[in-house]
């Protein structure tokens, strides 16, 4: 009973917070927000694809049912024609066409000054750097990079906000991140699944995860976002999927559910 | 008479006593804007056939006290956007002489002025990313509205923090809860520009600002809309919302002294 009647002396009698002093009012200004939406991203042995809903949220509020959140790096004009190198980044949108805008120029400036392509490979590490630049002061976004390796694999790559990066076959990110990629491990990495009859118990043979051919990837990618769209209120209206492969990039959009 | 200018208007010394200028911080840390001081609230737009319409009321407030009835939030950019302003009004006007020396300047050049609607809303809105991420922040949330490179209606937001979006029909602040949805029921996303009248938009807007005045505390009743078609821009900066009805006021309980 102490601890209701006790020394409490700012906190007892009110059911609500504690009423406000003069001088403890400070607004201060944040400049972060959360623009919602959900991007993903699965690769193959001659393909990539990176996906995101085109719904831009502020709180409860849809700002727009159209808002790209995938974009082409290094093309040869504010089209992306000439591209063959996709970024997609979700979260701080600001940040984001921020963070977009410098890697586009400078995998372009590359390209003048070379006279040949960036590889996916190397536009991956200058991403990082541009990341950590601004370590103390992050672009509030989740990064997926996305092309072909100089072998023609489909290569991905997965960022956080300060430049960690890794490449991997498949990546979701944003806000319903926690609800696409358990579905990814299972479906694209084949996790918990087992060869049935293969033995009893623990002694049950894992099944190996193989590269998936790009319709079925597709087919992932749309299964993916319809689910994420029934249970994640910031996703939804429309899916963007931008699909790179060794005759170029392929952008399609599709319906999804505006409620 | 003093026959010093620089003392004309000024509190004369010998009736008030000396200046004193330590009201007046020349040293000491320089404060950022934390908070907005005086305040715009909705801006509303709305894409059509042709062109775009845009409306603000002409209020400015101060906190809650209506402190400026005839403040113009739509301004032009020479006559090829309009730009809405919500939010800060001295920032609003620091904004508009920013892009009128642009105008200026640009008329100026050989080529002209050339910048359409389009290239002011990413000029806007790096301005304000750029000084939000110095942490001094313009406290604004705008709309542009006016044509893009390929001569399409063009109608797209910005705001304090540089988030930018585009969509048929926008609105800020209280408008983003009260005039959207109105507007996208009566022109549901999908339909197509050619279906949307001007007449109709300019109709839709009028309704939203009236909506707005019921139930908006920081609103009023007079109003500025802009046209933006072909021919130019057609601004009314004095109209008056029109066949008010308070009768359902009569109808809310729940409020105020009533019992029952």
């Amino acid at each position: 009973m102490t601890s209701l009647m006790g020394n409490h002396s700012g906190t007892i009698g009110y059911s609500f917070s504690e009423p406000t002093s003069a001088n403890v009012k400070q607004h201060s200004f944040y400049p972060y927000t959360d623009n919602g939406g959900s991007t993903l991203g699965i690769t193959g042995a001659d393909f990539a694809i990176l996906a995101g809903d085109t719904r831009s949220t502020s709180g409860y509020n849809i700002n727009s049912r159209m808002v790209p959140k995938v974009f082409k790096i290094g093309g040869d004009d504010e089209t992306g024609e000439g591209a063959n190198i996709i970024l997609s980044v979700v979260g701080f949108a600001a940040d984001g066409n921020a963070l977009k805008e410098k890697l586009d120029t400078m995998v372009r400036m590359y390209k003048y000054q070379h006279g040949k392509s960036m590889s996916v490979g190397a536009c991956a590490q200058r991403l990082s750097t541009i990341l950590y630049e601004k370590r103390f002061f992050p672009y509030y976004v989740h990064a997926i990079l996305a092309g072909l390796d100089e072998e023609g694999v489909g290569a991905l790559y997965s960022y956080d906000p300060v430049g960690s990066y890794e490449r991997e076959q498949c990546r979701a990110a944003g806000a319903a991140s926690s609800l696409i990629m358990p579905f990814l491990d299972n479906q694209v990495n084949s996790k918990n699944q087992y060869i049935p009859g293969s033995g009893e118990g623990h002694a049950l043979v894992p099944k190996k995860a193989e590269p998936l051919d790009k319709e079925t990837a597709t087919k992932l990618v749309k299964d993916a976002f319809t689910s994420a769209v029934e249970r994640h209120i910031e996703v939804g209206d429309g899916l963007q999927l931008v699909i790179v492969t060794r005759e170029g990039i392929e952008e399609v959009f599709h319906a999804l559910k505006q409620d | 008479m003093n026959h010093f200018p620089e003392a004309w208007g000024r509190p004369r010394n010998d009736v008030y006593g000396a200046y004193d200028h330590s009201y007046l911080q020349t040293s000491g840390p320089k404060a950022h804007t934390s908070s907005p001081a005086v305040t715009g609230t909705s801006v509303v737009g709305v894409k059509f056939n042709g062109g775009v319409a845009i409306a603000t009321d002409n209020l400015a407030s101060y906190g809650s006290l209506a402190r400026f009835s005839d403040v113009k939030r739509l301004r032009n950019f020479g006559d090829k956007a309009m730009v809405g302003f919500g939010g800060d009004v001295s920032d609003m006007q620091y904004l508009d002489r920013l892009l009128d020396s642009m105008d200026i300047k640009e008329n100026y050049s050989h080529h002209g002025n050339m910048l359409n609607a389009k290239n002011l809303h990413t000029y806007l809105a790096k301005v304000f990313y750029k000084r939000r991420s110095e942490f001094n922040p313009l406290w604004n949330h705008v709309l542009v509205a006016g044509f893009d490179g390929q001569g399409e209606p063009f109608l797209s937001s910005a705001d304090l923090l540089g988030t930018t979006f585009s969509a048929p029909h926008l609105a800020t602040g209280f408008g983003a809860h009260l005039a959207v949805p109105i507007l996208r029921r009566k022109f549901p996303e999908g339909t197509p520009l050619e279906q949307v009248s001007k007449e109709d938009a300019v109709e839709a807007l009028k309704e939203c600002l009236k909506v707005l005045f019921y139930r908006d505390a920081r609103s009023a009743d007079k109003y500025s809309i802009a046209v933006i078609t072909k021919d130019g821009i057609d601004l009314k900066e004095d109209e008056q919302i029109q066949g008010q009805s308070w009768a359902f006021a009569e109808r809310i309980r729940g409020y105020g002294a009533q019992t029952a």
